[in-house]
């Protein structure tokens, strides 16, 4: 790791005029630190924002919420207002990591987690995320885990954050301070495809603090379930955060957004089109899974990736149909 | 000299299991290598150095945490409580208790890490944190074993004694009510 | 049932493993892995790395003090310029803190000129030869009768293919080495190690001492599961750099650097024959296993050897043929041999199972056998039979359907599979010393290992009742070289060769006690080298039968064994609370090898990409729920004083089958390669 210094922010402004372009902010650190270690991020400087202001759930009078970025994702998923209001956000974030790192882990440094494509993490190798024009090893290499939506030549990196498929799922809203002052982005345009640029995850400029993330209200039954390689502690295969509103036997409203799947967390709005207006049936679940899917492209060992979600999308539907 | 390479250091004070120290600190420590190479506490172990294994959980603050990602100078003035700290004096706390009576380990190196892991899981419980195989997240969570097991499951165990962790964490929250009422 | 005698230390954090020792002056150390698969090393830049303030040492091939690794060429650190697979180490730092020498190794850099590293195990692989024999010691390929053409002739014929991935052992205390040297000469190593007595010797081969001159103290080591059975490459690297630098050295391979160099299980690709009558009697067994090697040591896994013991067949055949890859040295891993061996006969035992109509428990009696098939030897004890009938008792066997994927439980799909186990019962000369103190207490010494095993307890408990004496009134001291020289804990060997030297030394300490007690104590020591030798000729195996339950997502192919259970037949258990753990610990890393456990090698960079444990999944709390184990009563009078049978390895051979043999019958779908996961089932459902 290389030597840096450390400097504590007290607030927005503070953390704004102490980052110089190259600082890290410091959340929960359950990335950045196991990133540093690995030699992927060198920051020089790192700024601790982990203790601005920013540490509440507050509900808004439309009755959405406003959730802290410092926030820890054991106190979003424990907060009352969230596991009745958005469920599957609350499911979401307890899908992901352990007991021990949400504990540890904002809701700000989780929206910017780094892909754990192994190419990635391994400074040895070329990677076009770390290393921009060193080239892509995953396409022809090992890939099983890697993106079947939205990738391109240059990277096929998976998003690794459960929380941020539901947010992208509920239109969730991404504060942000920066040095041309505040500004709201709607978390689908927070998210890049990786196009040529994968080293960017985010339209986040430097400098650019996350402040906090607005989640409109629901109104509707949701779910978040997740698909991977052990029964806990590990990244999705495939994820799905899902909501539901039946009347009539017909859809009025849904959300669907796939992890897992893509460079950013996939709002599957091919599939919501399909099924607003449509009978609440497995069937028109299963055409507006393969509506989505049909502009997937799988790579040569991640094929399963394309059942899985359809399957994932017609059974999360067909439960929730169930349960409304 | 390159300044760039030069270590930065800085104070920093925790308190440890109730006692306070007062260090100087390479900023790229972490609050484990600082408990266990500076302080001489090295009942947290290190299994991976990631946050993938839970061998170095520790109470940061009363909360289970990954001692091996918390940098230590992020953490000046915390209240800090390690394997050394869960017995009261020579009495074992519950949990302790109960992990010996189900061989609830074999090598021994993942224990600490389960041992605080499962002290600070159990007050999570009774603040009703829902876990990821709780049915309705709207409900109070009851801890049946598989609460425990999705909740025990940041700290890996290769020697496989989960069964038994299982059975001491359901053992240790039923002793601990016990005590408590 | 007896509590592990270092409970308390471990519950309370005051067991101290190799890294933990507080030592005066400490240096730590930092490696620097080779970034190319295969070539030679033409520069190591140092510069940077050496004006890091705090950097007390750089090592590399061109500054290494010279060592002897005859022994084993992993241990032949920086004494050439070669690169043999990628992630060998090829410099190392040592630095006054563990920051300073982990980014003034990331700041070493070395030039290479690198060839195209050949790493794909394959059966039509050039290279592949037949080894002088597989480990330890057995022949590489057996035969009887005419196995071919007994297989064509058979009734009934199964022709397939099993593979198993390389695996890493990934105990969670990764490999560490705290080395000091002695103003006069002496090494002193704190070493997590299986065998403090083979590190001793070694390790003074290597740095050209005398035995005497090293000592190796492990009383504490957080697992192994046989890749701290032999000193790795950081028992070097620590030894050397404190030579250099003249301050004690401590290292600890970082979890990502464990996956290049220390150890793990080869992949194997399995062809298995079997041919047999319409009722499943076996006619003809052929088991032909290819598996890898690296080009630095040969290690040439057992994988057909249980093939040779456990059911009968007139015709028989296997073999093993080997390729030397630009791969890191594979090595042992829990139940080498038996665990790939055991899944793929077990898995074809349930496919011939299928064919037949045969219900798989009867099938594996109607093959039993009294007599060991290949080596003619009667059995000294073999239970197997009454595993399985117990097993199938416990668990609930009887009237099972077994037509394959017709159970549903709403969207999942439910299944039940058995297999058998096995394991041979090694015994390994070895020495103790037991006293008789004047306070009228009792110390025994041996140079042993409890790993997690148990050991100590177990050696306890052994020396208190052929003492006679109180367990409290009995100390067992372990895990130092200095006591008395003891084997490996590998092979399940354990106790019954420590415990057999602690049962002479404790006998010979008896007979010389009359009355009173000396002021300076009274000793007596056994080494067990002729009795060892001088054994009777049999076939000595441990049994056992496994049974699993498994739910299987029809959607998501996401699979849960809901319940397992073992029975073994083991010889004389004799610390059942210890006992349980060794079987449930190994039948949960069979679940691991059997659903998630793969080490992906990189075909074009030529390493095990997937190099830690966010990546690697080893089983979580949450993928083990009821597991359970039970064992046969079973007295063996041709084993040893105690009557016992190794137990730290069975219980992961077979476990892999029976969970596979569980989702098959769950889905109807056979999934050949491991591990079983949604990747490679959900394309079938």
């Amino acid at each position: 790791m290389r030597p840096f210094t450390y400097e504590r922010a007290t607030s927005a402004e503070d953390a704004l005029n102490r980052h110089d372009g190259d600082a890290y902010y410091l959340g929960g650190g359950t990335n950045l630190v196991d990133l540093m270690r690995l030699g992927v991020e060198t920051p020089a400087r790192i700024v601790d924002v982990a203790h601005l202001p920013y540490d509440q759930v507050q509900l808004n009078p439309d009755g959405g919420v406003l959730i802290g970025a410092a926030v820890t994702n054991s106190a979003l998923a424990a907060d009352r207002t969230v596991r009745e209001g958005h469920p599957m956000l609350a499911q979401a974030v307890l899908a992901g990591a352990s007991g021990q790192i949400r504990n540890m882990a904002t809701v700000g440094g989780n929206l910017l987690q780094r892909t754990r494509c192994s190419y990635f993490q391994d400074i040895a190798k070329p990677c076009n995320k770390r290393d921009p024009g060193s080239g892509c090893p995953a396409i022809e290499g090992e890939h099983h885990n890697l993106a079947i939506l939205g990738h391109s030549q240059a990277c096929v990196a998976t998003h690794p954050s459960d929380m941020a498929v539901a947010l992208a799922a509920l239109d969730a809203l991404v504060h942000i301070r920066g040095r041309a002052g505040a500004r709201v982005v709607p978390i689908e345009d927070f998210y890049r495809l990786p196009d040529d640029a994968p080293e960017r995850d985010t339209v986040l400029d430097p400098g650019d603090l996350i402040t906090a993330v607005e989640v409109p209200l629901l109104g509707m039954p949701s779910r978040y379930r997740k698909v991977r390689e052990r029964a806990s502690f590990a990244f999705a295969l495939v994820s799905i955060a899902a909501s539901l509103d039946v009347v009539g036997g017909l859809v009025r409203d849904v959300r669907l957004a796939l992890g897992g799947v893509a460079h950013r967390p996939w709002r599957a709005r091919r599939a919501e089109e399909a099924l607003r207006g449509a009978p609440a049936t497995p069937d028109a679940f299963r055409a507006a899974a393969d509506a989505e899917l049909a502009e997937a492209e799988p790579l040569r060992d991640n094929a399963y990736k394309v059942p899985l979600a359809r399957n994932l999308i017609v059974q999360t539907l067909t439960e929730l149909e169930e349960t409304s | 000299m390159d300044s760039e390479a030069t270590p930065v250091h800085a104070d920093l004070t925790l308190v440890v299991n109730g006692r306070e120290h007062r260090l100087n600190v390479d900023t790229r420590a972490s609050l484990l290598d600082v408990l266990r190479e500076d302080i001489g506490l090295t009942g947290s172990k290190k299994g991976c150095d990631h946050g993938q294994c839970g061998a170095c959980t520790v109470l940061i603050e009363g909360r289970r945490a990954n001692a091996c990602l918390a940098l230590a100078v992020a953490h000046d003035g915390a209240e800090v409580v390690t394997v050394e700290g869960l017995a009261d004096g020579e009495r074992l706390s519950p949990v302790q208790e109960a992990f010996i009576e189900n061989d609830a380990f074999q090598c021994g190196y993942c224990t600490p890490g389960q041992l605080c892991s499962a002290t600070g899981m159990l007050d999570e419980v009774d603040q009703g944190w829902p876990s990821a195989v709780t049915a309705d997240v709207s409900t109070e969570p009851v801890l049946d074993d598989d609460e425990i097991r999705e909740r025990m499951s940041g700290n890996l165990c290769r020697c496989g004694a989960y069964v038994g962790i299982v059975a001491a964490v359901r053992a240790g929250a039923r002793s601990r009510e016990a005590a408590e009422a | 049932m007896t509590e592990r005698l270092e409970s308390r230390e471990k519950v309370t954090g005051a067991a101290r493993y190799a890294f933990e020792y507080p030592v005066e002056n400490v240096a730590y150390a930092a490696a620097v892995q080779a970034s190319v698969g295969r070539g030679e090393v033409l520069s190591v830049d140092i510069e940077a790395a050496q004006r890091l303030p705090g950097v007390l040492a750089v090592l590399s091939h061109e500054n290494a003090p010279r060592v002897d690794s005859e022994p084993d060429g992993e241990l032949a650190l920086f004494q050439s310029r070669t690169v043999s697979y990628r992630g060998q180490f090829v410099a190392a730092v040592i630095g006054e803190t563990l920051e300073t020498a982990r980014e003034a190794a990331r700041l070493v850099r070395v030039e290479y000129a690198a060839e195209d590293p050949d790493v794909r195990l394959r059966t039509d692989h050039p290279g592949l030869y037949k080894p002088d024999k597989v480990n330890p010691v057995f022949p590489a390929d057996t035969e009887l009768g005419e196995p071919e053409a007994a297989f064509t002739d058979s009734a009934v014929r199964v022709d397939v293919t099993y593979t198993t991935p390389a695996e890493h052992n990934n105990p969670m205390e990764p490999h560490t080495t705290l080395a000091l040297w002695d103003k006069d000469g002496s090494l002193l190593l704190y070493d997590s190690t299986q065998g403090a007595s083979s590190v001793q010797s070694t390790i003074a081969k290597v740095f050209g001492l005398d035995p005497t001159q090293v000592r190796v103290i492990a009383p504490h080591v957080g697992g192994g599961f046989g890749s701290k059975g032999s000193p790795r490459p950081n028992v070097v690297l620590a030894a050397m750099g404190a030579r250099v630098t003249g301050r004690p050295v401590k290292f600890a391979v970082p979890r990502q650097q464990m996956f290049a160099t220390t150890g793990y299980r080869t992949p194997t690709v399995q062809r298995f024959r079997l041919g047999a009558d319409p009722d499943g009697r076996l006619n003809a067994i052929l088991h032909d296993v290819f598996e890898q090697t690296s080009t630095v040591r040969e290690f040439a896994e057992q994988t057909a050897t249980p093939t040779r013991t456990m059911y009968q067949a007139p015709n028989r055949r296997t073999s093993h043929r080997l390729v030397a890859l630009d791969v890191p040295t594979p090595s042992w891993m829990r139940a080498p041999g038996e665990t790939p061996g055991m899944y793929a006969l077990e898995s074809v035992m349930d496919e011939l199972a299928v064919v037949t109509g045969v219900d798989p428990v009867e099938l594996r009696v109607r093959n039993d056998t009294d007599r060991e098939p290949e080596s003619g030897l009667p059995f000294s004890s073999r239970n197997l039979v009454a595993c399985l009938q117990e097993g199938a008792d416990r668990f609930g066997w009887a009237g099972r359907d077994p037509a394959p994927g017709v159970r549903r439980e709403g969207r999942r799909l439910v299944g039940t599979g058995v297999a058998a186990s096995t394991y041979p019962a090694y015994m390994q000369p070895g020495r103790a010393i037991a006293r008789a103190e004047p306070d009228g207490t009792f110390t025994v010494r041996i140079a042993a290992a409890d790993i997690g095993t148990g050991a100590r307890t177990a050696l306890t408990l052994i020396a208190a009742e052929t003492l006679k004496e109180d367990i409290d009134r009995v100390t067992v001291e372990i895990g130092d070289s200095a006591f008395p020289r003891a084997s490996v804990a590998g092979g399940s060997s354990g106790t019954a060769s420590w415990g057999t030297a602690v049962v002479r030394a404790c006998e010979s300490l008896r007979g010389r006690l009359n009355g009173e007690v000396p002021p300076e104590g009274l000793e007596a020591s056994a080494d067990t080298s002729a009795e060892v030798k001088n054994r009777d000729e049999y076939a000595r195996h441990a049994f056992g039968a496994q049974f699993a339950e498994v739910e299987v997502d029809a959607d998501t192919a996401e699979i849960c064994v809901r319940r397992m259970l073992g029975v073994f037949a083991v010889g004389r258990v004799l610390n059942p609370m210890t006992a349980r753990s060794q079987f449930i610990g190994g039948m949960t890393m069979g679940i691991g090898m059997a659903l998630m456990e793969e080490s992906v090698m990189d075909g074009e960079f030529g390493d095990y990409l997937n190099r830690d444990l966010a990546q690697y999944h080893v089983p979580s709390c949450a993928d083990v729920r009821d597991v359970d184990a039970f064992w046969v009563e079973e007295s063996d009078p041709h084993l040893n004083p105690m009557g016992s049978k190794g137990i730290g390895e069975i219980g992961i051979v077979g476990a892999a089958a029976a969970v596979g043999n569980a989702v098959h019958h769950a889905t109807g779908v056979r999934v050949r390669d491991l591990p079983i996961t949604p990747a490679r089932l959900l394309p079938h459902l």
